[in-house]
């Protein structure tokens, strides 16, 4: 895809993730408009995966460590054809296996997370194996930024480093804010790229909202050979709305029908503009 | 019985874990041991000089010892992840529930120096909560097994077993508890080990040999007792609970764990549940701050001994028989 057409897609991706969360009546709506670029730039350009390649063992492996923005990744897995997309009419139903966290019963998701800070020693345990089996598949994992107080995956960080895992990529989606507040508020990670570089990772640090700027990183991997490599993805909560943008209550916030169709509204603007 | 059923030995559970870890991985090259600065008390420091590309070590971290553990396994690894049981099971619980057992990645847990192995180091290194939490987590099978050769056989079990696994053992030099020499180890049967038609005991990993020597001494007294290695926790051989609990006037279980949650409250739920109504006693430790005190010391205070358990099925026979 050019760059063009993914620009495109993410506002495609956009309205679907909020048609099916206003459908459901359920979602991380704010993580979900925040962290769609970076899943869009993924799937479309990045991972070496596909519906038909998803069991071979060279596949590149996706861990979603932030699992409850996963409306954004079933409607991406959904446009690439792990499964059809009117099964996301059943998202939270009862007996559906579309939950409101990533789960394998799902075709095309890796691991079952929700719980934080648990994507990244999974990831280290997968780049390990790639690297006992000689093998040249990447393993990326998604991280929030409201999740990086979890010690679990400062612990995951110095392994990557002494076993010098360079076939791991971790992003973090840094939208600045969490449930309760602003991140900086609520317990300080800054300054991160110092800090991941002192933990003996190569860091890049981008616009997340911005194609050409995750591509470009993307293609740059690894960052420095011997060393794991660690995208700073610097987001907008809300990404896309106008009245969703960095505001916290859109961390799980549903909208109403008069929101819905403004949103709407002012994606399909957008798009026309894009189109045009 | 005849005396020479219980064979001493010099080999702890933990050596003959190591040992049969070697032996596997000397032909199967997916096997991996993850280890967290636990090589030394796990007995793997000659696997890792033998098979240093299968031994990965993380360091002190062990919710990064179990989640490594899990990627690893989703990678098609046969892994072990090796840790004393009180922080495998404690530390790292949310692992062990989301990423091996919820995700199904196929990790044998082993719980190393478990129960109260650590004696007077005090309650931070017991493990006395584990069956109990980890009877509560769906998909993962939990196996204590009693002496060498279960432990060997339930090693080479786990290794090729597809679903998550909890070994738990300590590491005193354990006897050879059998009686005909047959090693008829099966993953969820219990093993008889001698039987007697008064009373059934059924125990669980070291405490296997207590129960024997305790049926030794009462069948001086006339009391005949089937004894059982109920190595296998979960899924839990409710066939032979049934069946010994049917034909004995009294059973007694047995556990270095607390007396809630484990082996004997499982045995206790089905059989009430099956309207099987039987003389039963719980021994384990106590809901209370754990005595201070080598292993053999703590043990012999909970009457987790031969005299303890002589006493413990005396008194449990005498009522029923009030
Ligand atoms: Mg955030």
């Amino acid at each position: 895809m050019t760059e063009k057409e993914l620009t495109i897609q993410s506002v495609l991706y956009r309205k679907k993730i909020l048609q099916y969360i206003y459908q459901a009546k359920a979602g991380h709506t704010g993580g979900d408009l925040s962290c769609i670029d970076i899943l869009n730039v993924l799937y479309n350009k990045v991972l070496r995966v596909s519906p038909e390649t998803f069991n071979s063992p060279d596949r590149d492996r996706y861990v979603q460590s932030k699992g409850h923005c996963v409306e954004a990744l079933y409607v991406v897995l959904a446009s690439k054809g792990y499964f059809a997309e009117e099964d996301l009419n059943t998202i939270c139903k009862y007996e559906s296996h579309y939950i409101g966290h990533p789960t394998k019963k799902i075709k095309g998701i890796e691991q079952n997370t929700g719980a934080l800070g648990h994507g990244l020693p999974i990831c280290v345990g997968m780049a390990i194996a790639a690297k006992l089996d000689k093998k040249d598949y990447r393993v990326y994992t998604l991280l929030g930024d409201g999740e990086l107080p979890e010690g679990s995956n400062w612990e995951a960080a110095l392994t990557a480093a002494q076993y010098k895992l360079d076939n791991i990529c971790v992003i973090i989606d840094k939208n600045q804010l969490q449930i309760t507040g602003p991140t900086n508020e609520v317990c300080s990670t800054d300054p991160l790229p110092e800090k991941w570089e002192s933990f003996g990772w190569a860091v890049r640090e981008i616009d997340g909202n911005d194609i050409a700027a995750l591509t470009a990183a993307f293609d740059a991997l690894p960052f420095e050979k011997g060393k794991p490599s660690v995208i700073i993805a610097n987001t907008i909560k809300g990404k896309g709305v106008s009245f969703m943008e960095n505001q916290i209550k859109w961390h799980h916030g549903v909208p109403t029908e008069e929101q819905y169709h403004q949103a709407q509204h002012e994606l399909d603007t957008v798009l026309q503009s894009l189109i045009d | 019985m005849a005396d020479q059923n219980i064979h001493t030995t010099s080999t702890s559970n933990q050596d003959i874990f190591s040992k049969t870890v070697e032996q596997l991985a000397a032909t199967d090259t997916n096997i991996v041991v993850v280890t967290s600065d636990s090589r030394g008390s796990g007995k793997l420091v000659s696997f890792g000089q033998k098979f240093p590309d299968q031994h990965i070590e993380v360091g002190i971290a062990e919710q990064n010892l179990v989640g490594v553990a899990a990627g690893l396994a989703s990678c098609g690894k046969k892994t072990f992840a090796v840790s004393p049981a009180c922080f495998l099971t404690a530390r790292s619980f949310e692992q062990i529930k989301n990423d091996v057992a919820y995700s199904n990645n196929p990790v044998t847990l082993v719980g190393i120096s478990a129960g109260v192995s650590y004696g007077a180091l005090g309650s931070t290194h017991h493990s006395l909560h584990d069956f109990a939490a980890l009877r509560a987590v769906n998909n993962i099978s939990i196996v204590v097994p009693a002496d060498n050769f279960e432990t060997a056989a339930a090693v080479a079990y786990a290794a090729n077993c597809n679903t998550p696994v909890y070994l738990r053992f300590g590491k005193k030099a354990m006897p050879h508890l059998q009686e005909t020499g047959k090693e008829n180890f099966e993953f969820g049967k219990g093993r008889v080990i001698t039987s007697g038609a008064d009373i059934a005991i059924i125990a669980c990993g070291e405490t296997v040999a207590p129960a024997l020597e305790a049926a030794k001494k009462l069948a001086t007294q006339n009391i005949h007792a089937t004894v059982i290695s109920m190595h296998t926790i979960k899924p839990l051989d409710t066939n032979l609970l049934a069946s010994v609990a049917n034909t004995c006037k009294a059973v007694i279980t047995i556990e270095e764990h607390s007396v809630y949650g484990g082996l004997g409250e499982a045995c206790a739920a089905y059989l009430l549940q099956q309207g099987i109504h039987v003389a039963f006693k719980i021994m384990g430790i106590p809901d209370e701050y754990t005595v201070t005190g080598s292993q053999t010391e703590i043990l012999n205070h909970y009457g987790i001994s031969e005299s303890g358990i002589v006493d413990a099925a005396v008194r449990l026979i005498q009522q029923k028989e009030k």
